[in-house]
This record gives C-alpha cells, structure tokens and sequence, in this order.
C-alpha cells in the first residue's frame, strides 16, 4: 500500500524546562544563548509520522522547518527519529521573529502541493506561542479536512480515521486523503534517536530554500505591542489552628 | 553522611521538586492544603542487624498532590517526619525524662495523634503503623553519663535564644527520627541559632554543665549521624541560613552552615555560577550537614571533593570558642590545615557554622548519553575510552545493571530509551562551547558504537529528556525500597573488581535474596550494592555481614564510601582502618572535645 507521502512541520522552540526571562525592553524573551528544542507536539509528529511508515504506511516523511539556521538542527533531530529527509526555509533571524502561524501555513500549503503528500502533520501547538492555529490554517489554504488534537490515528485506505480529544471527550472523525492532522499529548510516546538512527541521519539530505522560492510573502499584520511578566505571587499566611483559617477564610470573604 | 549521591535517595530527578521536599524540615504545622493527600504507608517494623545496613524504606509517603500533572508518574516521596509525627509515639525510658518539674511539654504522653488514613491512590506498600523503634530500645548502646537537661538549662537557653528553644513534643518527635526512619532518639530540646556567638554560647553551657548535644543540618544522612540516640540537645542550622558574600569574579560563596544546598545553587546560578557539588537531597541538606560528612554527589567526578573545594570554614569547638577559618584564599600554606579535620567529622570535633567554597562557571553545554554494554569489561572499557576521548568534559560517569533497569521499570514504569543490554551507562559532558562538545560526543560514541563497546545508545541535550535518562539512575533507590526490604551497602573497591561482588552474592544467596543489584558512581570506584527480600530476616542478614565487609576489606576497599559511619556504621571501621589510625582519631577526638559531648556514640567505636 505504501503510496503515501508525509509532510511533518517542525518548530525550533525555547526549551520547556528553561526559565523564561522577559527582556528588559520587553519586545519579547531573551533566546541569545537560551536552550533550544523541538517543540514537544512536533516531536510527537514526527514519531507518527516514523511509525506509519515503520507499519509500511507511509513511503516518505519529509520533515520541514521554517526559520533562521540553527533550524536544521531541529530537522536532525527529526531525521535522527526516522524522517528520510529534510526542507529548511531558511528564514533569517531578524524576520523569523514575526512568523506567525499564517506565514507558515502559506509555506507548508505550498509545499504540500510542491512535494504532492497526501498527510501533513504537525504538534497542535507550540510551547512558544501557544497558538493552535497553524494546523487549521495550513488545511483551510489547502482546501483539505483536517483532524486537530489527534489522541489516535488509523490508515483505511484512502480514508484517515482521527479520534480527537475535545473538552467533552473524545471524537471520531474519518477524513478522506489528502488531510492535515495535528497531534495531542496522548498520541504517542516520542522515541529516544539512538546512536545508529543518529549516525544515519548525518547522511540525509536538507534542502535548503526560501520563502520566494515558493513564492510565499511572509508579510505579517501582526505586530507585538508588549511583552511582560505575569503579577508577582504574594506571599501566603500562615495560621495556627483551624479554627484561625476558618476565621481567616470568612475574613477575606472566601466562605 | 548526607545522601551524597541520587542513587541512594528515592527523590525525583534533579532539581525539580527539591524545595516541596524541603517542607519537610520545617517542623510545625504542615500546609494544610497537603493534609488529606497524604498516605503514611509502611510494613511492620522488624529489629534490623545490629551494624550497618540501611533499612529503607519502604516508610515511603505517596504523596498525591494537584500539583502534579495528571499525565505524570505519581512520585512517591519521603515527605519529612513531619508527617510521620502525627502518628509517632513520643515516650522516652526512664532515663532520659527531664529533670525537674514539668514545663511546656516536659512530660510527654503517647503523642498518637488519630490520623485517618485517607487510602487514595494505589500504593503497592502495605499499611501499618508508622513508627520508629528508639535507637537506646533497638541497638545495644548505653548511655554514657551526660547530664539531664534542667529547667536552669532551659532558662539559660531561653536567655541566649529567646523564642527558639523548641520544647513542643511534635516538634520534637519529627526531629528525632532520621530520615531513612531507621533510628530515633528521645531529646526534649531543640535548639535554632541564629549566629554563631549563639552557637558559641550554647557550647559553653553544655561544656560547663556536661550536657551532650547532637548538631543537626537537614537530617538527611544514610547513617543516622543527624539525630540524637539518647537526649542529646539537639543543635539546629536551620536558622542560620543567610548567604555573607558572593564573589563574582572568583566564584567564592561565603555563607552559614545552614544554608540549603539547592538555594546555594540557584543563588550562585543566577550569576553564572554552579555549586561545585550536588546530591538528590539538595532541596533539604545544609552546606554544613555537607561538609560535616565530606558528601560526594554527582560532580565529585569533575570537580572533586569539599576537601578541594572549601576554601575555609568558621568552627565553634566543643568548649565554646570559635575557630575562625573563613578564609577565601585559594592558596595558603601557613602551618597545618585545620580544616581537613572538621570536613568529614561528621558533628564529633566541632560544629561548623560558616562555610567558604570555591564555585565553579556554569557550564553552557551539558549532554547526557545513554549507553548500554555487553558486559562489565565493556563497561570499564567505556570508561578509558571516555576519559581519553572526552577528557576535559567528562563530568559524570555512573553505570547500572539489567536488574536496576528492570526494577525501574517494574516499580516505576520507566522505559528503557536504548536496546536492552546486560550494563548501562550514563555519560554527562559538560563545557564551554556546545559545538566543540557535541563534536567530542559524537566522535566519541561514533567509536566505541564501531569497536564493540555499546550494544546501543542515545544522546540528549534537550532538559526534560536529560532529566529523564538521569532519572532512569536516580530513581533506583525508589524502585528498591518498593521491591521489599532493602539492605544497603555503599563501598569504594578497585575499578576492575567492582562489580564482581553482586553476582558472588547472588550465588551466596541464592533464593533467599529477591533482587541483588549493583549500581553507582564507576567513576569514583563506588559501588552501591543493594539485596532485596522479602522481608527482614536475621538469616540473610548474617549471610551479608559481616561477608560483604570481609569482601572489601580483602581488596583493600572502604565500608563507606561517602555515607560516613554515623551510628550505624560506627563499629565497621576497623575493615578499612588499621588499629593505630583508629587510635590516633581517638586522641584527636580527646584533644578537640574531651568531654565527649559533641555528637557521642558516632562515628568512632566506643571504647570496649
């Protein structure tokens, strides 16, 4: 069956263990000498995306990233995990800062189209910004139905079947291919690239490209105003008895 | 000696919930919003071998908090005493009831306190009754005649330290009983300074008056060093805990032995700057619990021990007068170096109260590699090869066997990350330059992948998948205080035969043994060697000791690495001591502290 043809979309994210600093003109967070990941839902696409090839589903995962060098970095990691190979549109510095979630949905539309994939996946979200939007907006660009927060993913035949996780529970859709899927938490457990995979993935091509080339404008109308930190936590009190907090509680009208 | 090394500690992995743990040492009301989450859980109490194992464990509180994501692993913790207090009995032998009338407190009732259990969650221990046997009832040891502490004593106390002389018997019951739950001692006072005039005050009075006094930091040692066995004056640090300087330049922290570990470390980070050590009990151990018992950790390996690393130290002796050390000089030959002798003394030569230590710049690359390899041979084999190829940023090298992997995965639920190989190894770089380093790596298992050192591997640089290998060796502890009753030993022995007493115990033992697994700091030739059963038996206990002494002691090894002796293995000594240096630790003793009264009935064997 293995006519199928992945696209997974990758995001070089701050770490998520990292202690977010606020920068000091608060335009944004420091990254300069910041740790840097994939982010986690991404990492949990390109798993999929290995696996359905490993089940002879899928014939090629292509991983892509937008953004300046240090990108690729993150499209190794992904080949490490199993991708055949890589796309890095080579975005540079100054301008990645204002890719936004409909840039990049412009890009992978037009690269869906370009390398012909059937399924295109990505992480529900990034860490970063918390967006949710790229996914749907890749599909709505595309014209093609999309399955978001994808707990469970099943290939039949020509037909995907997503069981999405909704705030009421869960949902079972079946999509019919070519579709954009994105992935939740539960979907897998990303694998550990080990030494050999590593090894390998030295040898896997990144084409390198940018945005013109696909004929994409990344113009955004979008601009951030400020960036700052979150109130300050006060302190607690402490009380001595039950009877205090109970009395405390009524105080600050609570109970 | 403090848990000086993760595998020894059924914490999670590294830094993250340190400071929850930390609670912990703050006796008093615990925050209420935790009360009803708590499950106290512990099989029955069984007498130990008289000597050296550490009975671990399985007191393990689960503690299942909101604050824990529904998606991760429940952890169970070792929430301090505290919660164990509301359920300890507090009665004390004749002999060490306080003399007098009764103050607040003096006569002390069984202090049970009807807890409710809530049974939430699933806990694979069984129930029973919390309670610590006392150390006098349990072990045979004597009294040595001390005075008792009067109401004139508290008085004078009360004077000195207005408001911190502790009383309260709660309070009391939680810092009687270590922190493995394996001893406990029946003081009536607590005593909190704040400087170190006040710390020399208090010396003076127990001098004058004989009264014996048991310093104590976070109580988190592994041989029952930090807690009283009689009625010893209990000598906090927990008040003095105030940073006196940082130098930026140097890297030199100058702060009180009171400090907690953790908050050292994130003080010094914010300026570019880490601890030149770190063990799993850092949210609750003291710089000064630290260098009282010469604690290793994880970073012994690169930056070698406090012996190297403290620069000076502020001492107050037995008879009250202060020993100021606290020098920031790197260099200084004139005369002897006192020093070296209260690091490591474990509380019996004088109590350190301000500490100097040498930080080291911190990193800005840090890689962690998993390695699994065939057999031990490769294991060492591995170990050469990484100090010749990854020379200058080695900073870890810890290895374990299939069975620690196996019971990690069975009690913990932790996956293997790499193929499943009889060893395996945990690789840490850390430097400068992230490029130059992940060159070396790369390089490094790029060869020993082709020359048939490792079945398999896998690198990471990312933090939560750091910490997740880290995990995989941190955790081993937990996962054998849930397989039954652990007895416990932490040897030092030569690399090439290191490993080689855990499958000469598993034939010794035979049946009677559940798990003997062998586990450690390879890097430091200290192996950490644990049998598991299913319960306590006198039996197996013979079978271990004193073999597993005689075993190192025949390869010229240490009974401790970097636990120390305390109480419970203050008679095992002789194995890796001659008669005369135990003799000449003896008159140092008597110089220093003639009376006795500093930390008695540790460290050294009594006098038979």
């Amino acid at each position: 069956m293995a006519e199928l043809r992945a696209l997974v979309a990758v995001k070089r994210v701050i770490d998520f263990a990292v202690k977010i600093r606020v920068k000091p003109d608060k335009t944004g967070v420091v990254t300069d000498g910041v740790k840097h990941s994939m982010n986690p839902f991404c990492e949990i696409a390109v798993e999929e995306a290995v696996r359905l090839k490993e089940k002879k589903l899928v014939k090629e995962v292509v991983a892509v990233s937008c953004g300046p060098t240090q990108c690729q970095e993150t499209i190794r990691t992904a080949l490490a995990m199993g991708a055949d190979r890589g796309i890095h549109v080579e975005v540079p510095a100054a301008e990645a800062d204002r890719l936004g979630p409909l840039q990049v949905a412009r890009v992978l539309a037009k690269l869906a189209e370009k390398e012909k994939v059937d399924l295109v996946l990505l992480g529900k979200q990034a860490i970063d910004d918390d967006c949710n939007q790229t996914g749907q907006m890749t599909a709505g660009l595309l014209d093609w139905p999309q399955g978001t927060f994808a707990s469970q993913l099943t290939v039949e035949g020509d037909k995907l079947k997503v069981e999405r996780e909704i705030d009421g529970g869960l949902e079972t859709l079946r999509l019919k291919l070519p579709a954009v899927v994105t992935t939740d938490l539960r979907l897998n457990e990303p694998r550990y690239a080990t030494l050999p995979n590593i090894m390998k993935a030295k040898k896997k091509k990144i084409e390198v490209i940018k945005a013109g080339d696909l004929g994409v404008d990344l113009t955004s109308k979008i601009s951030v105003v400020s960036v700052e930190d979150p109130p300050q936590r006060t302190a607690g009190v402490k009380v001595e008895t039950t009877e205090d907090l109970v009395a405390k509680l009524k105080e600050i009208g609570r109970i | 000696m403090g848990p000086t090394s993760p595998q020894d500690l059924y914490l999670p992995p590294r830094t993250a919930l340190g400071p929850l743990l930390s609670l912990g040492t703050s006796p008093g009301t615990p925050p209420l919003g935790l009360l009803p989450l708590l499950v106290p859980t512990s099989p029955p109490e069984a007498p130990p071998c008289p000597g050296s194992h550490v009975r671990v464990s399985p007191c393990a509180v689960e503690l299942q908090s909101p604050l824990f994501a529904p998606g991760d692993a429940m952890l169970p913790w070792r929430v301090s005493r505290w919660a164990m207090q509301l359920s300890l009995q507090v009665a004390c032998p004749p002999g060490a009831l306080v003399a007098g009338k009764s103050g607040a407190g003096a006569r002390s009732p069984s202090m049970l306190v009807p807890w409710p259990p809530s049974l939430r969650g699933s806990s694979s221990l069984p129930t029973g009754a919390p309670e610590v046997a006392l150390t006098a009832e349990r072990y045979p040891v004597q009294r040595l005649p001390f005075s008792e502490v009067t109401e004139e004593d508290l008085a004078a106390f009360e004077h000195m330290l207005p408001g911190r002389v502790i009383t309260d018997p709660e309070v009391l019951a939680a810092v009687n009983v270590d922190w493995l739950r394996s001893v406990r001692g029946c003081s009536r006072v607590l005593l909190r300074p704040r400087t170190t005039e006040e710390v020399s005050r208090i010396l003076r009075h127990c001098h004058q008056r004989n009264l014996a006094v048991s310093p104590q930091g976070g109580n988190t040692g592994m041989v029952g060093g930090s807690v009283p066995v009689f009625d010893e004056i209990i000598l906090s640090t927990a008040l003095m805990n105030r940073i006196l300087s940082f130098h930026d330049v140097s890297g030199t922290l100058v702060c009180q032995a009171g400090c907690v570990l953790e908050q050292l470390g994130r003080h010094v980070e914010e300026r570019g700057f880490i601890m030149p050590l770190d063990l799993g009990a850092k949210g609750s151990c003291h710089i000064g619990g630290n260098v009282a018992t010469n604690a290793g950790g994880l970073r012994f390996l690169r930056y070698g021990s406090l012996r190297g690393t403290v620069l000076g130290l502020e001492v107050v002796l037995a008879d009250g007068s202060v020993l100021s050390g606290l020098s920031s000089l790197r260099k200084d030959n004139t005369g002897y170096d006192l020093k070296q002798l209260f690091i490591g003394s474990e509380g019996t030569l004088g109590v350190v109260t301000a500490v100097s230590i040498a930080c080291v710049p911190r990193p800005q690359a840090v890689n962690v590699a998993f390695l699994g390899c065939p057999g031990f041979q490769e294991v060492l084999q591995t170990f050469r090869f990484c100090k010749a190829q990854l020379g200058e940023i080695l900073s870890a090298f810890e290895f374990l066997d299939a069975e620690c992997m196996q019971l990690v995965g069975r009690h913990l639920g932790l996956s293997c990350p790499v193929r499943g190989s009889p060893f395996y190894v945990l690789v840490e770089t850390a430097g400068s330059s992230v490029a130059h380093d992940s060159e070396k790596l790369t390089a490094f298992l790029e060869q020993a992948l082709s020359s048939g050192l490792l079945t398999d591997g896998t690198v990471a640089t990312e933090q939560r998948r750091v910490q997740a290998l880290w995990a995989l060796r941190e955790r081993i502890t937990e996962a054998l205080s849930r397989d039954g009753y652990v007895y416990k030993y932490d040897l030092s022995l030569p690399l090439e035969q290191l490993y080689h007493l855990v499958p000469d115990l598993r034939a010794r033992l035979g049946p009677r043994a559940r798990h003997v697994v062998g586990y450690g700091h390879l890097g430091d030739g200290n192996l950490h060697l644990n049998v598991t059963a299913e319960a306590y038996s006198a039996e197996l206990c013979a079978a271990l000791e004193p073999y597993v002494y005689e075993w190192t002691a025949a390869r010229r090894g240490s009974v401790s690495a970097e636990h120390g002796l305390g109480f419970r293995k203050k008679d095992v000594i002789g194995y890796s001591k001659p008669p005369a240096a135990l003799e000449l630790m003896r008159q140092l003793k008597g110089l220093l502290d003639p009376k006795g009264i500093l930390n008695p009935y540790k460290t050294l064997p009594t006098r038979a």
